[in-house]
């Protein structure tokens, strides 16, 4: 099962913990992946330990020019994209009343904006094949809010927005679109976060621990299969029972 | 029919699933062959692509038959 031999994937923010992961899983189940990233360095080293059916595509998701690129860039390099991975994100948090502008536009350029213009490259490439596969990585705060994230949870309730449409629209066509919410899990973005902060998160945790990227990079790997054709629309929420949905 | 003509017909038929016989000029995409709007998107990137042309937005309204497809492709195709 969950067999990816012969597929092509795109994966934005690989050189982050989820995305990283995300590579990684869907290289394993035979795919071959396009790895994105804003630092070529990082790009590099991580494709060398992959091997072979890799490509580096450097991309920086603020800049339109390069967003519109990606996509065009990936089918040159695998001849098809059959999975969008969009995951890159940011964050620039402050409470609400005091979120600048800049903060706020930033933020839903690179997560919402760029997702939606990836996800209308990918599924113009995808609906002509009959096959596709949108996965966009949301967040938990994105449905429960989170204080100190106005912009940031915006944009991730705007992603499950456009995935349901995505979903509704291109069902007939084989394509289908569907969100992972990762809850609390281990990554440089959280761990920026000081231990009191840490406490209080996993005191709300039933499973008692920071989840994996694993953990998520395996809700990939399903979505992403021939498997997972009958799902579309869905967030599936990866959090150890922090919040259920 | 012309050349154009009957490689619109077959892009049609291949896309819509429809008996050949029913692909004529005046057969309009969506009242006469079935097609809903996401089918017809469809259709216009497929004549880009057999015909090596951009068909504009505003172009692409206005393609709404058979006929108006051939019309506008012996006009602007490129291959």
């Amino acid at each position: 099962m969950f067999d990816l031999t012969g597929k092509t994937a795109l994966v934005t923010g690989a050189t982050g913990g989820i995305g990283g992961a995300i590579a990684q899983a869907l290289h394993s189940q035979g795919a071959t992946v396009a790895i994105s990233g804003t630092r070529r360095e990082v790009l590099d080293g991580f494709a060398a330990k992959l091997g072979e059916r890799v490509h580096v595509l450097p991309c920086n998701l603020s800049s339109k020019d390069d967003v519109e690129a990606l996509v065009p860039a990936a089918e040159a390099a695998m001849g098809q994209v059959d999975i969008l991975i969009a995951n890159a994100g940011i964050t620039r948090d402050n409470l609400f009343v005091q979120l600048r502008d800049e903060d706020w536009d930033d933020v839903i350029a690179v997560n919402l904006t760029a997702t939606f213009r990836l996800a209308r490259a990918a599924t113009k490439l995808m609906m002509r094949k009959r096959f596709g596969r949108i996965i966009a990585i949301t967040s938990i705060v994105g449905v429960t809010g989170n204080p100190g994230q106005g912009n940031y949870t915006a944009s991730k309730a705007g992603i499950i927005g456009l995935i349901k449409t995505l979903g509704a629209e291109y069902a007939k066509r084989g394509v289908t679109a569907n969100c992972i919410a990762p809850g609390f899990i281990k990554t440089p973005m959280t761990d920026a976060l000081n231990d009191k902060q840490r406490e209080t998160i996993l005191a709300k945790v039933p499973a008692a621990r920071l989840g994996t990227p694993e953990d998520i990079a395996a809700a990939a790997v399903y979505l992403a299969s021939n498997e997972a054709a009958y799902v579309t629309g869905q967030t599936i929420h990866v959090n150890g029972g922090m919040a259920m949905i | 029919m012309s050349e154009i003509g009957e490689r619109v017909k077959k892009i049609v038929v291949e896309h819509l699933g429809v008996e050949p016989e029913k692909v004529v000029d005046s057969a309009s995409f969506i009242d006469d062959l079935g097609a809903d709007s996401l089918d017809t998107v469809e259709l216009v990137m497929a004549f880009e692509e057999e015909f090596g042309c951009e068909i504009p937005d505003d172009a692409a309204e206005t393609i709404l038959t058979v006929g108006d497809a051939t019309k506008f492709l012996e006009k602007n195709a490129k291959s």
